[in-house]
């Protein structure tokens, strides 16, 4: 199974070289983007079991630095990423000294408090961080690699691709190593972890620095694509999508945030392109996913069929009993019809939950 | 300086002790539940939409009244519904979900009140000054404000204390299993004290509007700052998270009145600072400090200030 989406995943990626349209080019750039951004979520939320608030911290300053030497010293454009990523792991080094001390609610609330913090300096020091407007580079200004100057987006997208299957196998052999089984460890049981001598801080430590590096290329990776960072990138926002990506996606499987990182993207554009309640319909999907399907997207094709179907058809209902009054009061309109449909919709998607809980 | 001082000192005390009404409910509902309320503050942003609501429906007093009682059914329905079904699955589930529950109470507040700010009235009665102190005048509002803080955090402490039900909650924080073998209905219990947290996080929105706008950031806005005050407390611990909201509260209004810059606090500790550094201002500076305090609290002493050591070190 994992051999086969690897594969899946690989083949989407050149795809749109052959067609060579540039929202698509875009498009998936941003998916590569993330993907990569939500594996590196992954190693600290499931591998590690810690919840952070404050991931964007890592890839934004990473980012940032990366723009600068760029900038300055005109590194090699396919080199940039890894620049990025030493200087999210140096980042992390400072603030993962005192965030990793704890561990569960309190780690997710200095997280939170971190990401403040930075978010709050970069509009305090507009010199390095470039204030409202962001730090822009020019991509094809760099030392061209053989016969690409990569200018054209085709000729970048080409670059993020390979950069993200690198990453992604990288982090597939890091989440393989034994330093990560320790991580699930320190996941599961603290104590005895400590017991048998591995400090859980030192851990949490290691392998939030490990994370950071990936988080780093990811920001870098959007920075070749959109020629800008700005103080979105550190912002809680940034933070938050990449956490509701990997949860919906699903925390236990490593292809689970791969998942939850194409369908936020696809539904990010799809859907916020018909439909002004987007965030809403996201916000009661992740209740959805953290209530009925703990495992993510990728939990629920593990299933059996027979659940797999009551779970998509108990999905439908519950989603036609939110979308039509959610939009019919967006409309401005409270209509009895909008209730006549919502409410036989709710009742039977309560009756399918009922049913699917007996079953298992 | 003196008349500075002592406003500044003042203001500090009551935006102190509104960040209280929070954090109380928020370490309360922490203690007993083993869940940090990731929507404390959307149900906190709620309170003052709903009681914009009833209070051009019924006035200000019946806001005042009703909409903390709506909003603490909410509250109460929310942890019957949905909080008790991921219970089981230990506080990273708990704390998504009450995430989750945070980004849909925003987006349900746009949807129904619109993205724009809607001002708050103050009634007429607690209108202008109260007292002037040093040629300063103190508004009658915030003293009705830090009154009514105060009287219910003092309600909350004698329920607690003196009360039959008070005495079952103490014993249900710590001993959950034993009090359930008495015979107390526990699940029951955790239902009513995130009725009681989310109603007094709601009293806060209502009694704090006034001083802000009402619009759909102001939960972003105070969310973040109660979380580092619970923190900085030391996690589930009230005297904790009492001295922190003073202390962030006065931290914050002193900075503001501040004028100092970074250039001239280092100068006087003997160091030079790069320009772009030295130029910003202490009351720039003042949105930043409670995170500077977190991360200087964190380094000091993990556990914060009156936090019990944990098993997680």
């Amino acid at each position: 199974m994992p051999r086969f989406l690897a594969l899946a995943l690989v083949l989407a990626l050149a795809l749109p070289l052959f067609f060579d349209q540039s929202w698509l080019l875009a498009y998936f750039a941003q998916t590569a983007t993330l993907i990569v951004f939500a594996l590196s979520y992954n190693l600290l939320l499931g591998d590690t079991g810690l919840l952070s608030f404050g991931h964007a911290v890592y890839s934004g300053l990473g980012a940032f630095a990366a723009a600068h030497v760029f900038n300055r010293y005109g590194v090699p454009l396919p080199l940039l990423p890894v620049i990025g990523g030493c200087a999210a792991m140096l980042v992390a080094i400072v603030f993962g000294a005192i965030s990793t001390q704890r561990a569960g609610t309190a780690f997710a609330m200095i997280t939170l408090g971190i990401g403040e913090l930075v978010a709050a300096c970069v509009w305090l020091v507009p010199g390095w961080f470039g204030g409202e407007g962001g730090v822009t580079i020019d991509r094809a200004s760099g030392p061209s690699f053989f016969a690409w100057s990569f200018g054209p987006l085709r000729e970048a997208y080409a670059l993020i691709a390979c950069w993200c299957v690198v990453a992604a196998l990288a982090m597939f052999a890091f989440s393989r190593t034994p330093m990560c089984r320790l991580a699930n460890a320190v996941r599961d049981n603290p104590a005895r972890a400590a017991a048998i001598g591995f400090a859980p801080a030192r851990v949490r430590f290691t392998m939030l620095v490990g994370s950071a590096f990936f988080a780093g290329i990811a920001g870098v990776l959007s920075l070749i694509n959109v020629e800008l960072v700005s103080s979105e990138g550190v912002g809680l926002a940034r933070s938050t999508s990449v956490l509701v990506a990997t949860v919906i996606g699903g925390t236990g499987a490593f292809f689970g945030p791969v998942i939850g990182a194409v369908l936020l993207t696809f539904f990010s554009v799809a859907v916020a392109s018909v439909s002004a309640a987007w965030p809403m319909y996201l916000g009661l999907f992740f209740v959805w996913v953290v209530i009925a399907a703990p495992e993510g997207v990728a939990g629920l094709l593990r299933r059996d069929a027979r659940s797999l179907c009551f779970g998509a058809l108990g999905a439908m209902v519950w989603g036609v009993a939110v979308v039509v009054p959610v939009e019919a009061l967006y409309a401005g309109r409270i209509d009895v019809r909008a209730w006549l449909i919502a409410l036989p919709c709710a009742l039977l998607g309560l009756w399918l939950a009922r049913r699917t809980r007996a079953a298992r | 300086m003196l008349q500075w001082f002592c406003v500044s000192l003042l203001n500090g005390v009551s935006v102190g002790l509104l960040l209280f009404m929070l954090s109380a409910g928020l370490t309360l509902i922490f203690s007993m539940l083993g869940v940090l309320n990731f929507a404390h503050a959307s149900f906190y942003m709620l309170g003052a939409y709903v009681g914009q609501a009833l209070a051009a429906y019924g006035g200000f007093w019946f806001g005042l009244i009703v909409a903390p009682i709506v909003v603490g059914m909410a509250g109460a329905l929310f942890e019957r519904l949905l909080l008790r079904r991921v219970h089981a699955r230990g506080a990273l589930g708990q704390m998504l979900l009450t995430f989750g529950a945070a980004i849909v109470i925003g987006e349900g507040v746009k949807l129904a009140w619109g993205l724009g700010p809607l001002p708050a009235a103050i009634p007429p009665v607690l209108d202008g000054p109260l007292f002037t102190l040093y040629d300063a005048s103190f508004a009658r509002y915030r003293v009705f404000m830090m009154s009514i803080a105060v009287l219910m955090l003092g309600a909350l402490w004698l329920v607690l204390r003196i009360s039959k039900t008070g005495l079952v909650v103490r014993a249900a924080l710590t001993h959950p299993a034993t009090v359930e073998t008495l015979g107390h209905d526990v699940p029951r219990v955790f239902t009513m004290v995130f009725a009681i947290g989310t109603a007094l996080a709601a009293l806060g929105g209502v009694i704090g509007a006034p001083l802000a706008v009402i619009e759909p950031a102001m939960a972003d806005a105070m969310g973040p700052i109660v979380f580092v005050v619970v923190v900085i407390g030391g996690l589930g611990s009230l005297g904790g998270a009492l001295v922190a909201s003073l202390l962030i509260g006065c931290v914050q209004t002193f900075a503001v009145g501040a004028s100092a810059s970074a250039g001239s606090i280092a100068a006087s500790l003997g160091v030079t600072l790069p320009p772009a550094w030295s130029a910003l201002t202490v009351a720039q500076l003042a949105p930043v400090l409670p995170y500077l305090v977190l991360v200087a609290m964190l380094a000091a002493r993990p556990r914060g200030l009156f936090g019990e050591r944990t098993h997680d070190a």
